[in-house]
């Protein structure tokens, strides 16, 4: 199986920077030990999305607090949960998160696409993706930004975080930062 | 007076003989006076309370039961909480786990705010669970006609909804003592 390595980040045709594979991506989930995927889909992750369904390893969800609560049960059935979500799921899910997982203490690796990131984005997107960073701060639950450069590290980061502090982390993913569905 | 009116019991009542029914079966009950009722009827280790997260109660007995496929996993949810998470009656309905037992206790009201309406008295909820999926589904009434039907759904494949017609009575219990963490832990190992 791929891992993160030289060998699995291809170059984006324009050539100035590199992707993340899906399928290295999917493999370092689950190497990390997450067993149980669930979500609503983003562009931005239909190649991870498309991985897990060849894996057989996805359960679809039709929202974002209704994938929070599967995770929440498939964790206390004995699994490791994540939910991937665009950044507006993060506004349908809010209540959830804080008077569940938060309240309960229910781990869950939440997989975020940041839409919006930098204003270059649909109108609809733009104000969750300027505000993003400080809801999660005000909400507490720790995220980080995933880059090809620093992979292996924000990995290991979600996996302690996520291990020691039995809340929802996030892992946003900016767009082009892994391998979509259309290179 | 609703059509209904008058031949129901409580949701306690109602509750109660469901729950002399199951033993170490995983029981995800919503937020609001069931989890209270429940709790006060019988607390088991094998009872998730909720206390918040309104609508997600079938949402996670999903993820048990997704989980669990060996496991019998039943969630009491309220007609407020079903209409609030309608999408799960889909995602149920599509995923057609065999071996979740969805039981509704309808009294058409939110009681833990104060009795203002919702709109089941208009709105089958179990004929949406049928449109959407769901293989086994009943409405009943009356206390026999309820342990009857949750006696063959706990026997049959599922998914299934068995909704109750209850009446507004509230009985008299008290917030659940457990701390969340404390509830999620203990149900945890139940389960295991």
């Amino acid at each position: 199986m791929r891992r993160f390595s030289q060998a699995c980040i291809s170059t984006t045709p324009g050539g100035n920077f590199q992707m993340i594979e899906s399928d290295v991506f999917v493999q370092a989930m689950q190497d990390m030990g997450v067993n149980f995927f669930t979500g609503v889909p983003d562009s931005i992750l239909g190649g991870v999305i498309a991985e897990l369904m060849n894996r057989r390893l996805y359960t679809p969800a039709v929202r974002e607090d209704e994938a929070v609560g599967m995770a929440a049960g498939a964790y206390m059935a004995g699994k490791t949960p994540a939910v991937l979500m665009q950044n507006s799921g993060l506004g349908t899910s809010l209540n959830t998160l804080m008077s569940l997982n938060m309240i309960y203490k229910q781990p869950c690796i939440l997989i975020v696409s940041w839409r919006g990131q930098e204003g270059k984005d649909a109108p609809e997107h733009l104000v969750m993706g300027e505000v993003m960073p400080q809801l999660l701060d005000t909400v507490k639950i720790p995220h980080r930004t995933l880059t090809e450069k620093t992979a292996v590290d924000d990995f290991r980061w979600v996996a302690q975080t996520f291990m020691q502090q039995q809340i929802p982390v996030a892992l946003l993913i900016t767009k082009g930062v892994v391998k979509g569905l259309h290179p | 007076m609703r059509p209904e009116q008058g031949t129901l019991i409580s949701r306690a009542q109602a509750m109660a003989a469901l729950l002399e029914l199951l033993t170490d079966q995983p029981v995800i009950i919503c937020n609001g006076f069931p989890s209270r009722e429940a709790h006060k009827i019988v607390d088991r280790p094998t009872h998730f309370y909720m206390i918040g997260s309104m609508g997600n109660a079938p949402a996670i007995a999903l993820g048990v039961a997704l989980a669990k496929p060996n496991k019998r996993v039943i969630t009491f949810d309220g007609d407020g909480n079903v209409l609030m998470g309608m999408g799960t009656l889909a995602t149920v309905g599509a995923l057609k786990p065999k071996n979740f037992i969805h039981v509704v206790f309808d009294n058409e009201v939110y009681g833990t705010t104060g009795n203002q309406p919702t709109i089941s008295n208009v709105v089958p909820l179990e004929k949406v669970a049928k449109a959407a999926g769901y293989v086994n589904v009943e409405r009943v009434l009356d206390r026999d006609d309820l342990v009857y039907e949750f006696k063959d759904m706990l026997k049959k494949d599922g998914p299934s909804m068995l909704l109750i017609k209850v009446n507004e009575f509230v009985e008299d219990a008290g917030r659940v003592l457990h701390d969340p963490p404390d509830i999620t832990r203990r149900f945890m190992k139940a389960i295991v």
